[in-house]
């Protein structure tokens, strides 16, 4: 217990520092999501109407920025190494990397987007949905991306395979995340269908994530 | 306790790097490793960490921890030393000795060992390559395990350092430790057994006669 604490509690240290990745992550999904009505004009309800489809794809693509130094970074300065020699399952080590990442990474997103919400004239319930799925949502966007992280250790230019390798798998949370935020915003489906479909693909990626990406990183240590 | 290898053989890249390999370390004893570059001393050391897997051959820890593989008793120091740039010394130090579950928390006894204590609060990234070397020689004074797996260790270090280095393998085989060391010249280890690689190495000046 007290290894995966370990973990956790440096993990965020190096996010929060210098050259971590959780400002990052944030100012990218601002910068983005504040480009979108400056694109398409005053047009307030058109605004409104795929304002929750903007904020998701700029969520999505500001959780995979800083997600290829995940692993890259401890594969290249010999910390992978010692953390195989270590007594904790790897699988609850890349667990935690996960929970860490997505502490300093997708959690300052779901906050930022009420913020961004008012850019895109969406109001207080409507906002109040989007960050509901964000904050369910996002976790599967990083433990999705951890798989893709794992797999691009090894390579120069990991950062790109990560994303041809992850976007894809994350289309199904992307559909659902949407879907869920426009039920509340326009109907006619209720929330809680969609809503309740983003629990489960979280919930599954959550497990399936780990497993796969610690069998990714024994595979490449060889 | 004692660590056996029996015909240990590895593969890199479909190449056959080294095969054959036996040695037998007890408990206070060490082994030095020596061959030339390539000849595989820094594979043994990962195989035996479990790094690297094993294409042949075996290896047995007699009077270990049964539950617990023998690179989880393991302390391997690589040529990398596993330092976050953004973290200070001490946080670094805390950070392993965390992970690999140290009795205490308090990290300033080891680094007063390696002679960092004043640089505790300093991030990692301004150490010189010797403190660096240093940092993660602390990490095997912060948490007791039984093996030392030492890949060049003295690399990078001055005379003082190594001195003390060789302080602290001495200190750990009269505490019943064992230490595989993989090294080009003497370390000071005295009257540990050699193991050499190069078994059938390809003299210089024949392959220049073939030029």
């Amino acid at each position: 217990m007290t290894a995966l604490a370990a973990v956790l509690v440096r993990d965020m240290r190096i996010a929060v520092r210098v050259g971590g990745g959780a400002l990052m992550g944030v100012l990218f999904f601002l910068v983005v999501a504040t480009l979108v009505p400056f694109a398409l004009g005053p047009d307030l309800a058109l605004l409104q109407r795929i304002g929750p489809a903007i904020l998701w794809l700029a969520a999505l693509l500001a959780s995979l920025l800083a997600l290829d130094r995940l692993f890259a970074a401890d594969h290249e300065d010999g910390s992978l190494d010692l953390i195989l020699t270590g007594r904790a399952p790897l699988e609850l080590v890349v667990l935690v990397k996960g929970i860490a990442h997505w502490l300093t990474t997708g959690v300052p997103l779901v906050i930022a987007s009420p913020l961004i919400g008012l850019m895109l004239n969406l109001d207080a319930r409507a906002a109040g949905a989007l960050v509901l799925t964000l904050l369910v949502g996002t976790p599967a966007l990083t433990f999705i991306g951890l798989i893709g992280a794992a797999l691009a250790v090894t390579l120069r230019r990991g950062g790109l395979l990560l994303a041809v390798l992850v976007l894809p798998l994350a289309v199904p949370v992307l559909i659902f995340g949407v879907a869920a935020a426009n039920a509340a915003v326009t109907g006619p489906v209720p929330f809680g269908t969609p809503f309740t479909i983003l629990c489960a693909l979280t919930l599954a990626s959550l497990v399936v994530g780990p497993f796969a990406a610690a069998a990714a990183l024994r595979q490449e240590m060889e | 306790m004692r660590l056996s290898a029996f015909d240990l053989a590895c593969r890199r890249g479909g190449r056959e790097v080294f095969s054959g390999i036996s040695f037998s370390v007890a408990g206070g004893e060490g082994l030095m490793v020596a061959g030339r570059n390539g000849a595989g001393k820094s594979s043994l050391l990962r195989m035996v960490a479990g790094l690297l897997r094993i294409a042949g051959g075996r290896l047995a820890l007699e009077g270990g921890d049964s539950e617990l593989t023998v690179g989880e008793q393991a302390h391997y120091l690589g040529h990398q030393d596993a330092l976050k740039p953004s973290l200070s010394v001490g946080e670094n130090l805390r950070f392993w000795s965390g992970f690999f579950g140290a009795d205490s928390a308090d990290v300033g006894g080891p680094l007063a060992a390696v002679g960092l204590d004043s640089l505790a609060d300093l991030p990692a990234a301004y150490l010189s390559a010797g403190q660096r070397r240093r940092l993660s020689i602390a990490r095997l004074l912060a948490v007791k395990r039984p093996i030392w797996l030492l890949d060049e260790p003295t690399s990078a270090l001055d005379t003082a350092a190594q001195e003390r280095l060789r302080d602290f393998m001495r200190v750990h085989l009269a505490g019943g430790g064992l230490i595989l060391a993989a090294t080009h010249g003497p370390i000071g280890l005295d009257g540990a057994p050699e193991l050499r690689l190069d078994h059938t190495p390809t003299p210089l000046d024949e392959i220049v006669d073939q030029q």
